[in-house]
């Protein structure tokens, strides 16, 4: 078990290494004139053009850039932004937001999918299956883009049960709407995958005996059937959390929440190429290690699982 | 028993969300409901140096922060506010600025002359990448601070300035300094109502010319409002009112600048009542906002001017005629009207209304709606077959693009397109190449209110503006002649006579001016705002 996340790690660095390289590359190709994106249409001088490009390196070569750049990260400085502010504290400004958000929108997602899939799965080809079935395809046929400014104007605005917008101080119950909407973005597969995986185990011999041993109908659902239909759901989960970064960049900007998400949209478009690698790294890393998580999970739900 | 787990797990889950939804909106401050105070909705700015910030935002902001040196009349007309006198010599080149005593920075330091004179020269020297320095340049010894890059964009690095203060800068007495420009120029008072102009206090700097560590997010000013804890970045910048403030002071107590990423939000959040101002509402919210907002959804009129630059340096477009045909191929009431909703009115003048010396109408004809005599011009003067209009999809100016396209096409039966760019930056640089990408897109909004303003940057040879290479040396002459003329009257008799050659040669077609669409709350009355898209803090009231 050590060895096995010991080796994980080890890979995890590549995989770190790679990833910003791409995301440093991918910048650096959009990046046509950041001067001109912070001066807006005004005609930047030259003077305010040779400050600039002196001081963010702008006329050195791909690999010079890059090296600057891990040469910070390595001692520990993520540089500046094109605006002047330290892009850690902005990272630190905006993660614990953004964490919260998502932790919020799983724990949703997770609770809806489990339950309602357990019980479509049990009643298979029953009404409630069916009904399922009708509101999963609805919520995967609507883009967050149309879901979340909806929400906002139907529950925020017309109903006032939740508050229109947020700040980086929100309390649970402010984040509540916009993480219901991130929920949704993966709530629906979720559920397709634990009804399926419930309607298979169901049939399995194991269920069988345990039935024939005389358990409980309902021991044997929630505990023998759930927990090995659980595996792929939580595989799924870990996957959704990239879902779930990429969706905030929408959420987070309908409902004022000053994250990654929205951090990542103004990197982009200001060509800042340092922010955006900034806050990709924390990106990846979070990905990596929840993924490991993900996998050590196995391990506890199946004790058939076993890594070396 | 390890079997219990999952479904242990999933109550927890499942009661920690009912937790978390009973739970909370108790905890947030009600106070704010009936005090005195009024939020006010932007996005974040990029910086709150005086010097650096030229954006909407921050120079917003620091209008709550500090107390310019003048102010502009109704009439546009610049009036002294902290200072007590601004004038200048016989030749329009020395000015002497007078500071009213009495004064205080936020943290007790009285604003001397010093202080303004150290804040133009932080401002103005090159290395210090203010985005503002160029309101500097017409300063003696502007040049010395900002050395050109001898290849420019070349690898070669520009030389280190030969100066860090500028030497037109004086100091004559604790509140009074003299500003020496390097030519004459009869309005100079006028350049002086923008931000960059703001003084800074001792506390600013950590040795001299250089700004301390994190004073940006505290900055202290020597306005009618200071700021309450510090800039708190993307989410707000609050201020409460200076105690016995010896300015003009305003009516309320404090403003919370609340920051918003996206437009629509925040007019989700002033039709909830959770703001009292916004300063733009967005075009897609307009349609609903007489309905949301009744009276308290307001236009007032702003500097912004719309226009499409030819290139005039191109064979097709070269003739006067041909682009004054394709100027009254364009409805532009009818795009106003239906594409802006009556938020952008019709321009037929080169320089915006809100400066001194703009005739209206003075375009005449070549900006009045009449296809049949444009078709009949464009055919005599054989226009091109093929017109293409390029501009940046960042900006949303592809609704009206089109519509004007398709008016073109309609009136003088030739095929028009429209040419996304990205970014106005790749635009800019391929009107600049002189690619050809056929007429632009562009915009301006002033800096100063002068009729200069518009017609230096946008129309004159080396105007920071002219992508579209429009040419005059009689218009390039009569410009610099109005800057130099001995009063601000004389100067705009020349720059009128300047307005009249484009008329004739029309290198541009005006569309439009922009207007302040802004809305408020239940919560707040006498919410106007001013040609620099400031709501006026000292009039704004709450309604008790």
């Amino acid at each position: 078990m050590f060895r096995y996340i010991v080796r994980r790690l080890l890979q995890m660095i590549l995989t770190f290494f790679g990833a910003t390289f791409v995301v440093f590359a991918l910048m650096f190709a959009n990046q046509d004139d950041p001067i001109q994106a912070l001066v807006g249409e005004k005609q930047a001088s030259d003077s305010l053009r040779a400050a600039l490009t002196e001081r963010y390196h702008l006329d050195e070569g791909f690999l010079t850039q890059y090296w600057y750049y891990m040469k910070g990260l390595l001692t520990g400085d993520l540089g500046k932004s094109l605006t002047g502010r330290d892009i850690s504290e902005m990272l630190a400004d905006a993660w614990p937001v953004t964490i919260r958000l998502a932790l919020l929108a799983v724990l949703i997602a997770a609770a809806i999918a489990v339950t309602t899939g357990v019980y479509a799965g049990i009643r298979r080809g029953g009404l409630f299956d069916n009904g399922t079935l009708l509101m999963t395809l609805l919520l995967l046929a609507m883009p967050i883009v149309v879901l979340a400014p909806l929400a906002q104007l139907v529950f925020a605005m017309e109903l006032r049960w939740f508050p229109a917008t947020t700040t980086k101080d929100a309390t649970p119950y402010e984040l509540l709407l916009p993480a219901i909407v991130l929920a949704t973005t993966v709530i629906a597969t979720q559920l397709r995958v634990t009804r399926t995986s419930v309607v298979e185990n169901l049939r399995a011999d194991y269920v069988r005996t345990a039935r024939a041993k005389g358990l409980a109908p309902r021991r044997v659902t929630w505990v023998h059937v759930l927990r090995n239909s659980l595996i792929p759901v939580i595989t799924l989960i870990g996957v959704d959390l990239g879902v779930l970064m990429s969706g905030a960049i929408v959420t987070e900007e309908v409902f004022n929440i000053p994250g990654v998400g929205f951090n990542l949209a103004r990197g982009i478009r200001t060509e800042d190429g340092p922010l955006v690698v900034g806050f990709v790294s924390v990106l990846v890393i979070i990905f990596l290690v929840v993924n490991l998580a993900v996998d050590l999970l196995y391990a506890a739900l199946d004790p058939r699982i076993r890594y070396e | 028993m390890p079997g219990i787990r999952p479904w242990k797990m999933a109550a927890g889950a499942a009661a920690i969300s009912l937790l978390v939804a009973g739970c909370g909106g108790g905890d947030s401050d009600d106070a704010s409901a009936n005090s005195n105070t009024i939020v006010i909705g932007i996005s974040e700015p990029e910086h709150l140096l005086p010097t650096n910030a030229t954006d909407d935002s921050g120079s917003q902001v620091l209008s709550s922060l500090f107390y310019p040196l003048v102010e502009f009349n109704a009439q546009q007309e610049p009036v002294e506010v902290a200072a007590a006198s601004i004038t200048p010599d016989k030749a329009n080149r020395v000015w002497t600025i007078k500071l009213k005593p009495g004064f205080t920075f936020h943290n007790g330091e009285p604003v001397t002359a010093q202080n303004y004179i150290d804040a133009w020269n932080y401002g103005a020297y090159g290395p210090n990448a203010q985005t503002g320095g160029y309101f500097f340049e017409r300063i003696d010894g502007y040049a010395d601070l900002n050395p050109l890059d001898p290849d420019k964009d070349g690898p070669q690095k520009p030389p280190a300035p030969k100066a860090d203060t500028l030497s037109g800068l004086e100091k004559v007495n604790d509140l009074t300094f003299t500003v020496k420009l390097s030519a004459p120029f009869s309005s100079f008072k006028s350049v002086l109502g923008y931000s960059v102009f703001h003084p800074l206090p001792k506390a600013a700097f950590s040795k001299p010319g250089v700004i301390a560590e994190g004073f940006e997010d505290q900055i202290i000013g020597n306005g009618p409002f200071k700021l309450k804890g510090k800039w708190e970045h993307d989410n707000e910048v609050v201020v409460e009112k200076v105690s016995d403030f010896k300015g003009q002071v305003p009516k309320i107590d404090g403003i919370t600048w609340k920051i918003y990423q996206d437009d629509q939000t925040q007019y989700a959040d002033l039709v909830s009542g959770n703001v009292d101002v916004q300063m733009s509402i967005p075009i897609e919210a307009l349609s609903k906002a007489s309905a949301d907002l009744g009276t308290r959804f307001q236009m007032s009129e702003n500097s912004g001017f719309d226009f499409i630059g030819f290139p005039t340096y191109e064979k097709d477009f070269a003739k006067p005629e041909v682009r004054k045909a394709i100027s009254m191929a364009i409805n532009r009431e009818e795009i106003s009207d239906q594409i802006f909703l009556g938020s952008r009115v019709p321009a037929k003048s080169f320089v915006s209304p809100v400066v001194r010396g703009y005739r209206e109408n003075i375009c005449g004809e070549a900006c009045e709606y009449n296809p049949k005599k444009a078709k009949d011009l464009y055919d005599k003067n054989g226009g091109p077959s093929e017109i293409k209009i390029t501009y940046n999809v960042d900006g949303g100016h592809k609704a009206w693009v089109d519509a004007t396209c398709n008016q073109i096409k309609a009136s003088l039966g030739v095929n028009c397109t429209g040419s996304p760019e990205p970014k106005f930056s790749v635009l800019q640089q391929k009107a600049r190449a002189h690619e050809p990408i056929g007429l632009i897109r562009l915009g301006w909004i002033m800096d100063y209110p002068l009729m200069e303003n518009y017609l230096g940057p946008l129309y004159s040879t080396n105007g920071s503006s002219n992508h579209y290479g429009w040419s005059n040396s009689t218009f390039d002459q009569l410009i610099k002649q109005g800057s130099q003329a001995h009063t601000p009257q004389a100067a705009i008799k020349k720059w009128q006579q300047a307005e009249d050659i484009l008329v004739q040669e029309m290198p541009v077609i005006p569309l439009r001016f922009m207007q302040n669409v802004y809305g408020y709350s239940e919560k707040v009355q006498n919410v106007q705002m001013d040609l620099f898209k400031k709501v006026d803090l000292y009039e704004i009231e709450t309604i008790a």
